[in-house]
């Protein structure tokens, strides 16, 4: 095989601390390699040119390309080397910069490892065979996981772009975080009044179809081709015949039961519809507080339902839907406060988090929108918040800032003066982060117009004493320290990765990052694609954002997944598993171990069987190569004899 | 069962907190808790040791530790809590893959890090528990009122400290409860005293300490119960300075735990050192319940 080798210094990134043309002089020792040489951007179009000039003019069989991880560039390169007439599997990439120059400063050293890697990718391209995809027609559906305000706004996008969307939301109701909040910063209109007519589109477009209180059970498949088993919890309500009326929630004789709606303020009944503008506005009982369940009579629910919808022998119900790509949208839940000692630890019931406050505003929360404490109900008068609460703090594995907590004080501050003219807001901060578009102005008119008291500095103890609690802190400003009377303090609870969001991207096999938020492709350039291809992102499940920024990465992904439709059939990889009949002995190891269940039994004539490997379910993970006992199972482009001629030359 | 644990006393149980010493032995010999007194122990180096070099402090610490391995004791325990910061970071050293090797060449003598560091607070509440103490009451503190205070750095901080909770710590309030004292909620329970302010910046012990007095009387409690020798100092030997500087007299006792523990074991209240408290405490030993006939029949005994 006549092979070229071509070695990118990518800047100073590779040449820095390698020498890449040491590298590319060693790479003619090999026989088999007739050019080499070294260039200082091989990505770029001179790069590629000088690729596809050398094929030609030294007549390569095989190209190696020693840059940077194939994540990066492996597509580029074999785009080039078929623009040459190459196939593009006749092309090995060799990473000298993720796992060379960027690694260790020790050139002497980097040279040698470089010029390693490249001899090894150059005994593996020996062995490359031209490979040749097929192509497999893409399911124009889309499903979208998680119905907050991303979710949501990625459905409507690609339900107005033709497409059939399938929404699986974990609650009861659509809504997510949005729902809850009172207003929204900075132009202060009402959260619920924008996001309703959202929510009501969804249900009423006929090519969304939604299933509330369902989860992802798994996923299998592939882009163009996934099938998602959902796992619709049961309600105790059929939900086909439930009108939302609200008759059983009136009568409903188990009162205590704790108000997740309402950030656990107030009490909601056994059956309940979670809040008015819910979507689907359906009735759910919760089995812990039911007596139904709970004393084995009851049932006042089923008698007064005048639809007859209330069933207690319902069982969760398994659904299969079949999609061409999976949009996740599915958020964040809150900072739990109670690992602050300083703060109470949870223990003072007005010590309290943003998104209860939020509820407090709110006129269809647990006071009807007037501001009072949840202890006794008095009006309070001095008001502190707290931001950074589970943001900023390393020592509470919250390193990073939440990003729309300065923002929601300044709100809440505002609504607070607003409410309570009389009422005094202090606010306790360590840096005022308002990058947005009018934000930094809203922050300044809390301050000036509204008369928040804005103190830089932490709060070290929060004590009760007599009525009120106490909250100390610094003034790092003035260097003094305060003290304030409060009635209510606000605690500006962080961001963090929604519960079960680790499980779910197990699913999906996506991957997330320390704190548990997806990981996008690319941080600057696909910051909507995961690594796996057909799964997308949208909203505060990547990271923390505020309501503008999440609604725009829903339009981003539904506008990846129209991308991804326009076209009618997709390539599939032939880096797959493939079975030499002749010597399989149909023992079934690989069907066993096959964790896509890609490979089944094949029956040949005379009854003789043979395992056959599905090209189109196959993910290329090998397990089965590995496990096969007369090595009949090959993975194509990483076969045994290429991964050992590769083992040969690092230990010669 | 007999327990034995190496006894580290530390400078200031010599000297001014005699008492937390005496109170110490008399409590641990009713608790069936022999201490074995680390033969030539030496300073754990305080402050200064740790203020000039981390590892001077590691290593003066370290030699106590080394010396009770060497006896082949489990456990070193320490009334107070400047020298349990000392034998922790000692630990923590020897156990750091970066300051091992620096730490052992100033050692100088073998170490395998093997021994545990407790306070006396950590030793009785979870080696002995409160339902032990509870068990072993003669005369329960019934209707005396106290508040808990644990100073900053008896559970501070949480990663050396690796002891109850760094905020809110409950182990004092339950072994106070668990001898029939009525404790209050102290929100100042670990807030600072001033600490050695009370030497060079006295006006900042006047007001520190003051403001945990005036939480303390504010809610009801007669006296204070602590667990380390300074906090002692300053709101005890200094409390006619806090009056001073707070025009107003506190005459609030402040008893060590173990002084506490041992009147309701039935220990003399001189063997305890409460002569050696400059607020009077004659009071609760007044109030003390009658021994019972029960009482005077295990006595008899």
């Amino acid at each position: 095989m006549r092979i070229g080798v071509f070695v990118c210094q990518c800047g100073t990134n590779i040449a820095g601390t390698v020498d890449t043309e040491a590298v590319a002089r060693d790479a003619l020792r090999h026989p088999e390699v007739v050019y080499a040489t070294s260039y200082m951007y091989t990505c770029s179009e001179p790069g590629q040119q000088q690729i596809q000039r050398a094929i030609e003019e030294q007549d390569l069989q095989g190209v190696v390309v020693a840059a940077c991880s194939p994540r990066m560039h492996e597509p580029t390169f074999r785009r080039a080397v078929e623009k040459a007439g190459l196939n593009r599997y006749m092309f090995e990439m060799a990473n000298i910069r993720e796992h060379v120059s960027w690694i260790s400063n020790d050139r002497a050293a980097n040279t040698l490892k470089a010029a390693d890697l490249v001899q090894m990718a150059v005994a593996k391209l020996r062995f490359n065979h031209p490979l040749f995809s097929s192509q497999v027609p893409i399911n124009k559906r889309v499903m979208v996981i998680g119905g907050g305000v991303a979710g949501i706004q990625a459905a409507l996008d690609c339900a107005d772009g033709g497409l059939e969307v399938v929404m699986v939301e974990r609650q009861p109701s659509i809504g997510g975080k949005m729902a809850k909040l009172d207003k929204t910063f900075p132009t202060v209109d009402c959260s619920s009044c924008i996001l309703g007519p959202k929510m009501v589109d969804v249900v009423q477009k006929e090519n969304i179809r939604l299933y509330a209180g369902s989860e992802v059970e798994s996923v299998s498949g592939y882009i163009g081709n996934f099938t998602v088993q959902i796992r619709k919890k049961t309600t105790y309500v059929d939900w086909s015949l439930c009108t939302g009326c609200g008759l059983c929630m009136e009568k409903c004789p188990s009162r205590k039961v704790p108000d997740h709606f309402n950030e656990d303020l107030g009490n909601t009944r056994a059956i309940s519809i979670p809040f008015p503008q819910a979507i689907p506005k359906k009735a759910a009982i919760d089995k812990e507080y039911c007596r139904q369940f709970s004393k084995g009579k009851c049932g006042v629910c089923k008698k007064i339902c005048p639809v007859g919808a209330i069933d207690f022998d319902m069982e969760d119900e398994f659904i299969s839907e079949e999609v061409g790509a999976v949009i996740v949208a599915t958020g964040f839940d809150l900072f739990d406060h109670s690992v602050y000692g300083e703060y109470g630890g949870g223990r003072f019931p007005d010590v309290i988090s943003g998104l209860q406050y939020e509820r407090i505003l709110s006129a269809s929360g647990p006071f009807g929108g007037h501001i009072q404490r949840p202890s006794d109900g008095r009006e309070p008068k001095n008001i502190v918040f707290i931001a950074c609460v589970g943001s900023r703090d390393a020592s509470v594995g919250r390193p990073y800032c939440s990003g729309v907590c300065c923002m929601y004080i300044a709100k809440q501050a505002i609504l607070t003066r607003d409410h309570l003219p009389d009422a005094n807001c202090y606010v306790f901060y360590m840096d005022i982060r308002s990058p947005g578009k009018n934000y930094d102005e809203f922050v300044r008119r809390a301050q000036e117009e509204y008369g928040v008291h804005y103190i830089r500095g932490r709060v070290g103890k929060i004590y009760p004493k007599n009525d009120h609690l106490i909250v100390q802190g610094a003034d790092t400003l003035l260097g003094a320290q305060v003290e304030v009377e409060a009635d209510l303090v606000v605690l500006a609870t962080g961001i963090e990765a929604a519960a079960g969001a680790k499980e779910l991207a197990e699913k999906l096999r996506i991957s997330y990052d320390l704190h548990g938020f997806y990981m996008e492709s690319h941080p600057k350039l696909r910051p909507v694609e995961t690594n796996t291809a057909g799964v997308y992102l949208a909203g505060v499940c990547q990271g923390p954002k505020d309501i503008p920024s999440s609604v725009a990465q829903g339009s981003a992904a539904a506008a990846k997944v129209q991308a991804l439709f326009y076209r009618d059939t997709i390539e599939t990889s032939p880096q797959v598993a493939l079975v030499n009949e002749r010597a399989c002995v149909a023992c079934g190891k690989c069907i066993q171990v096959c964790p896509f269940g890609a490979i089944q039994w094949k029956q040949l004539r005379g009854g003789v069987q043979k395992a056959e490997v599905l090209a189109s379910v196959c993910q290329g993970c090998g397990l089965c190569n590995a496990t096969c006992p007369p090595k009949a199972v090959q993975l194509q482009h990483c076969t045994d004899s290429q991964i050992l001629a590769e083992i040969d030359v690092l230990c010669a | 069962m007999k327990r034995s644990v190496a006894y580290y006393q530390g400078c200031s149980l010599e000297g001014l907190a005699v008492e937390y010493d005496l109170s110490t032995r008399a409590v641990c010999e009713a608790l069936d808790i022999e201490l074995v007194e680390i033969p030539d122990w030496s300073c754990c180096g305080s402050t200064p040791a740790h203020s000039y070099d981390p590892l001077l402090s590691a290593a003066l610490a370290g030699r106590n530790l080394a010396i009770a391995e060497k006896l082949r004791c489990e456990t070193v325990m320490t009334p107070c809590p400047g020298c349990l910061k000392s034998l922790k970071g000692a630990l923590l050293t020897y156990h750091d893959t970066k300051d091992h090797d620096a730490f052992m060449e100033l050692l100088a003598m073998p170490f395998a890090g093997q021994v545990k560091a407790v306070s006396l607070l950590q030793l009785l509440y979870e080696e002995v528990g409160p339902d032990l103490i509870g068990q072993r009451v003669l005369f329960p503190l019934t209707g005396l009122v106290l508040a808990p205070y644990y100073g900053c750095l008896l559970t501070r901080p949480a990663g050396f400290a690796q002891f109850d909770d760094p905020e809110n710590p409950l182990s004092m309030d339950a072994l106070l409860k668990a001898v029939g004292a009525t404790v209050v909620d102290f929100p100042y329970k670990t807030e600072c005293c001033g600490a050695t302010y009370g030497v060079t910046r006295n006006a900042i012990v006047g007001k520190l300490a003051g403001r945990i007095l005036d939480m303390a009387a504010s809610l009801g409690a007669q006296a204070l119960a602590v667990a380390c020798p300074l906090c002692q100092q300053n709101l005890d030997l200094r409390q006619s300075q806090v009056d001073r500087y707070w025009k107003r007299r506190f005459g609030i006792p402040v008893l060590y735990i173990t002084q506490l523990l041992g009147l309701a074991f039935g220990i003399d209240s001189r063997r305890l050192g409460l002569d050696k408290l400059f607020v009077d405490a004659a009071f609760i030993t007044r109030t003390l319940h009658a021994p019972t006939e029960e009482v005077k029949a295990f006595q008899g005994n």
